[in-house]
This record gives structure tokens, sequence and C-alpha cells, in this order.
């Protein structure tokens, strides 16, 4: 028994090993944050860009906005990556695949953002454009005071569940050799033929999103639709 | 343009080994969403015991399985077990993954289901001296699962999505197959076309999302 | 005295196939409450709402205190501030305070300092009776007070008139009479008025003057006494007989 357990963890918790790639690992784990930060910053903001555009109502934009935010619903995250990895390149371009990784989960989140900065938008009751508009406030300022900071409410929750499960998707980088914590966390793998370099990478994404998906949970309950 | 990204004859010698991707991708799907739902049925029957000793663990075991990659969870099931002499294969991780990952999220959606169906449903149902899981599964389950059917909606597209990680365990999906028709075609053409594939199976189920998402918002 | 505020003549209004408004004269003069009554879709909120263009009419015209609303030179938002509109719904902004509520447009339309436009704002919430409410969020208020706010946010602006879209229609019954108080303490500060309703014993005492609207056209108008005592119509008098007999 004491030999069973003693061998499992020479395997999977060895500590030489762990030591050895743990500055590795942190590499893994600053490139991950720098991705997951881009991310969010950049697929947010388009996603509300859009959302915007769209509200000005103005009918060739409308659908190509739709078609857009469909087509990055419909595509998996990871065909996005390949195709912009592998693809590009054919006409001269060839982004990294950092960039590829980071270009390809912003526009998947943009699609998201913008679908849920829509819906909370549209479920503004009329109404308060009609008071807003009726005191003499112009579109932009109805929407900027009146109507946004009531959609924001809505929006949250959704959004920060999508933002995550995006944003966990900078693992996926690992198949275009982005050495952030997945990517890392292999190739010390299979130099030490030791497994225990994959167990710390897993404790690493723990570390980085458990807070988080926390946080979401407690958001989620303040910011419920009340109704 | 064109030559590279649509090459006519690339399309017609690759479509073989794109549409045996396909297939294998429904077939992942018919496999995957089912075990999903089984899993997720079982969580939110669980989360059903109000009790902190079942909630709460409950609770973190959901919140792991967001909180986690599914990719990380693939490749340590895939290539960390072996090491623990345990070599499954890549189908086979694939469906664990799945099961674990998927089913926190089903799970996640079916808790939230049943808590919006009133309570005095269930007291109802046990006036007519039905079982505590007869008046689940009979009265609760039916009106939880329609009142949540977005949602559901919505993480099936994620799942079958989802399928294409399997790719990167030599499971043969659509874009595995279609990696392997580009490095044998050093044309990137197999690719697009695995994407419109995907768009062309997925993208009437955003469609019917968005719509089911508009009407929930005006309903309220 | 006799100038007009609202001159409204010859309204049309089209949604798609339906005809709402079928050629509307309308003329307010300063100072005078006008009380518009009809069935339920005759028209009513939709004459309203052309006359500070929420609705676009399909044709006709609107000269609202000597601004021609309909002209596309018009800065319409600047337009808007002289006309006060209160509706059914209150629509007060739910994210905001009651004091929020009164200074936004003030601050954001007329250009009032910050400072300027919460004396305003708390001026304005002093004649609703609701000083004490500044600080508190639409949900924490009853509906007789969220309409009181809502008519303290369109006199902030110092309208020259006032609109309002069955106001007390959405309220508990014990609530109506703060929300009539105040509309009757408006008028008496000599505040032009047209307001659709069913309050008839607000109407008899308090209108200059009844319009009663039936298919988007005006049937009759006049003084109310004459409007509920002997209408020349029969559609009024059923009109009339209905609402009574509630
Ligand atoms: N935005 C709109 N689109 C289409 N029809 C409308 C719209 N607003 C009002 N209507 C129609 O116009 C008619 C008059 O409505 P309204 O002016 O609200 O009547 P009232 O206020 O007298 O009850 C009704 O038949 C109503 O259905
Ligand atoms: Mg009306």
């Amino acid at each position: 028994m004491r030999g069973d357990w003693a061998r499992f963890t020479d395997t999977f918790l060895n500590a030489k090993v762990m030591h050895k790639y743990l500055p590795d690992i942190l590499s893994g784990v600053v490139v991950t944050i720098e991705l997951a930060f881009l991310i969010v910053v950049t697929g947010i903001a388009a996603g509300l860009a859009l959302a915007l555009l769209r509200s000005l109502a103005i009918r060739p934009l409308n659908w190509l906005i739709v078609v857009i935010v469909d087509l990055f619903r419909s595509l998996p995250p990871l065909v996005v990556i390949v195709l912009i990895y592998f693809g590009l390149p054919s006409v001269g371009l060839s982004p990294s695949g950092f960039v590829s990784t980071w270009l390809s989960l912003a526009f998947v989140l943009m699609a998201f953002s913008e679908e849920i900065f829509w819906a909370g938008i549209t479920s503004v009751d009329r109404g308060q454009w009609e008071a807003a508009r009726s005191t003499g406030l112009s579109f932009g300022q109805t929407l900027m005071s009146v109507v946004l900071p009531q959609a924001f409410r809505l929006t949250i929750p959704p959004l920060t569940n999508r933002t995550i499960a995006i944003t966990k998707g900078t693992a996926l980088g690992t198949v275009v050799a982005v050495t952030e914590i997945l990517g890392q966390a292999s190739s010390a793998m299979s130099n030490s033929y030791n497994p225990s370099p994959l167990i710390m990478g897993a404790a690493a994404y723990l570390v980085l999103f458990f807070p988080v998906v926390v946080a979401a949970r407690w958001v989620e309950t303040k910011f419920a639709w009340k109704r | 343009m064109i030559q590279s990204f649509f090459n006519p004859e690339i399309i017609v010698a690759s479509w073989p080994i794109v549409r045996a991707g396909l297939l294998n991708t429904v077939l992942l799907s018919l496999l995957v969403v089912p075990l999903g739902l089984v899993g997720g049925l079982m969580l939110a029957l669980l989360a059903s015991v109000k009790h902190p000793v079942v909630r709460w663990p409950l609770m973190a075991w959901v919140d792991f399985f967001r909180a986690f990659p599914p990719l990380v969870l693939l490749i340590l099931l895939f290539a960390g077990l072996p090491f623990a002499g345990l070599e499954l294969g890549g189908f086979v991780c694939v469906a664990i993954a799945f099961f674990l990952n998927t089913g926190a999220y089903y799970g996640e959606i079916l808790r939230a289901g049943i808590d919006s169906v009133p309570a005095g449903q269930i007291e109802a149902a046990r006036s007519t001296g039905l079982s505590r899981l007869q008046a689940i599964a009979y009265v609760v389950l039916p009106q939880a699962v329609r009142n949540v059917l977005p949602d559901l909606l919505s993480n099936t597209l994620e799942v079958v999505k989802l399928t294409s990680l399997g790719s990167v365990v030599a499971v043969p999906e659509l874009l595995y197959q279609a990696r392997q028709a580009q490095s044998l075609t050093y044309n990137p053409t197999p690719l697009v076309v695995a994407a419109i594939v995907y768009f062309l199976m997925l993208w009437p189920v955003v469609r019917l999302l968005s719509r089911l998402e508009n009407r929930a918002l005006a309903g309220r | 005295m006799n100038r007009p505020i609202v001159d409204a003549r010859g309204l049309h209004k089209h949604f798609g196939s339906l005809h709402v408004l079928k050629g509307v004269d309308l003329t307010v003069a300063e100072r005078e409450l006008v009380f518009v009554i009809g069935p339920s879709g005759s028209g009513k909120s939709t004459l309203l709402r052309c006359l500070n263009r929420l609705e676009e009419p399909s044709s006709g015209s609107v000269v609202v205190d000597g601004i021609d609303m309909l002209d596309p030179r018009t800065d319409i938002n600047h337009a808007r501030q002289r006309i006060g509109m209160v509706f059914q719904s209150f629509n007060l902004y739910p994210h905001m305070t009651a004091l929020g509520n009164v200074t936004l447009a003030l601050r954001k339309v007329a250009g009032k300092s910050r400072a300027q436009a919460e004396a305003l704002g708390r001026a304005a919430l002093e004649r609703v009776g609701l000083a004490d409410r500044a600080g508190h969020t639409p949900g924490q208020l009853s509906g007789g007070q969220q309409q009181r706010v809502a008519i303290a946010r369109s006199i902030a602006l110092e309208p020259r008139v006032m609109l309002f879209d069955e106001p007390t229609s959405a309220l508990d019954p014990e609530l109506v009479g703060s929300v009539l108080e105040v509309m009757r303490s408006l008028r008496e500060s000599g505040m032009t008025m047209i307001v659709v309703s069913h309050e008839m014993g607000f109407a008899r005492n308090a209108a200059d003057r009844v319009v009663f609207m039936d298919e988007g056209a005006i049937v009759e108008a006049g003084p109310p006494a004459a409007i509920f005592e002997s209408p020349a119509h029969e559609r009024t008098r059923t009109f009339i007989g209905q609402i009574q007999r509630h």
C-alpha cells in the first residue's frame, strides 16, 4: 500500500521534475494571462461596438453583422484557430500561433458578446426610449445614459459565463504552438517522460480560473434578473 | 486566392476524407450529447436534495469543471493516465472528458430549471400520492426542461462544436480529417471545406437559438 | 392670452394600411386645459405623440409655441424640451434616483451644471410634494409617487405645454388623488395642458374644453358641461354613458 502511494507520487507528483519545470509552467501562466487579457478586452469591445452599430438599424449593415455573428457562433473555436494559422500563410500572411489564437477567440467572443449586448439593449422597455426622447435627449444620449446602463445589468451574468468559457479556450493555442500553460506542460512532459508537469499545468489553470468561476457565481446571484 | 482557399480539384480529391470526418463528428455528437445529458441529470437530481452536505461538494464539482479547460482534461486523460498503466485511446478519453465537462454544464442548467418550478408543484404531486422521485420525473422535470430549453440547446451547440477537440487526440472527426487532407495536399482548401460544413450544419441551430432567446426576452 | 401654444392641422397618421388619424385639427390656447376622451384605439395616444414627434405624422402640420415641429431644420431635441410628456406607465429610469431622473435632461440637453440641475430638480420635486424622496429609486416609490416624479421630470424643463397620456390609468384607486392634485396645482400655476384621461370628475371641474375622439377623428368639442350633459352626437352620448356607469 505504501509502495503504491510512493509509486503514484513518484509518477504524478514528482518533486524533482516539478521543481525543474516550474519556471516553464510559470512562463506559460504569463502567456495565458496575456492572451486572456487581450481576448477579453478586444472581444468585448468589438462585440459592444457591433451591438451599438446594430442599434442604428441600417438594414444592410445589420444583415452583415448578423451573418458575422452567426458565423463565429457556428464555427468551433479550434477550427477558426487552425484556419487562420494554417490557412493565411497561403496568401502570404503568417500570423504567429499567439496572434492566431488571440484573433480567433476575440472574434468568437465578439460574436457572443454582440448577441448578449443586443439582447440587453432590445430588452429595455420602449417607454424608456420615449420618455428620454420626449425630454429632448438625442438618440445617442438616450442610448448612453438611459438604455445601456439598464442593458448592462442584464448582460453581466451571461457575459461573464461566456467570457470564462471562451477565455479557457486559450489552451487551444497549444495546437498552434503557443507556449501557454498547456503547451509548456506538454513539452515538459515529453522532455521528462513524466506527467507531473501536466498536473502542475492543470493546477495552474484551476488557480487562474476557479476564483473567476466562483466570482461569476456570486455576480450571477447579485445581478439576477429581477422581476 | 481561389486557388489556395477554394481549389476545386482539391475539394473533389479530399471530399471522401472530409466526408468520413463529418460522419464521425455526427456519430461522436450522438454519443457525447446523451452522455453529457445523463451526467447533468444525475447532478441536477442530486442538487434537488437541498442538504448542505450534498450541495457544497456538488457546487465545487460543477465549478471545478467550469474552471477547467476541456482540452486540458482531455490531455490529462489521454497523455497522463498511460503513466498509471491505463491506456484508454482517444475515443474513450473524449467520451469520459465530455461526460465530466459537459455533464457539469448540463447539470447547472437543469438545476436552474428545476429551481424555476414552483415548490407548489411538488406539493400538489405528493398530495396525490406520487413519490418524491415520481413527482420530479413526471411533474417537475418536464416543466424544468421547457423553462431552460434555450440554454439546453445552446449548450448542445457548444458540445457539438467541442467535438473538434477530438482532433487533438487523433479521433478522426471532421477537423482531424480536414487537417489530414490538408497535409496530404499542402493546401488549406480542406480546412475551408470543413469550416463550411460546420457552418452549414450548425447555422440553423444558431438561428433557432437567436429566435428563442429573443422570444424569452419579449415574454418578460 | 389667446395666442395658440399648440396648433395642429390636418393631421393624418397611417401605420401601414391602418389609418389611425384622419385629419385632426387641434388648437390649444395659452393656459388652456384641454381634455381628450374617446374609446380605446380611437387615436388619442397617437395624436399626443404626433405633437412632440415621437410619432412621425403622415401629413399635416404641427406648430408648438411658434416652432414648426415637422420642419427638418428644427432642432427636435430642443423643441421637445418645451413639450412635457407624462406616460401611463411612468417610464422612470429604474437605474437612477428620483433626482437623477429629473436632472438628466437638464444636464444633457439644457446644458446646466450639475449643481444648477440639482437645484432645479429639487425645486421640481418640491412642487410635486416629493422633496424628501429625491434619493429614492423608482423601485422604492409607490405608483403615485413615481408618476409625480415623472411629472417633475417634465416640469423641471419649464415646458410651454404638458401632454398627459392616461396619467392615472395604471394607478391603484387610492393613489389617483395625489396625482390629480399635482395636475390641479399645475393648472393653477397657468400651465397649458392636454390631458388624455377618463377621470370625468377632474374633467368637469378643471377642463376648459373637452374633445371627444372616435375612429381617428374629432367628433365634437366644447365646454365640459355641454359635452357631458348634452352631447350633440349619438356616439358621444353612448361613450359617456358607458364610462359613467363604471
Ligand atoms: N406603433 C404602432 N404600430 C401600429 N399600429 C399602432 C401603433 N401605435 C398605435 N397603433 C394603432 O393605432 C390605433 C390607435 O392607437 P392609440 O393612438 O394608442 O389609441 P388610444 O390611445 O386612443 O387608445 C390602434 O388601433 C392601435 O392599435
Ligand atoms: Mg392610449
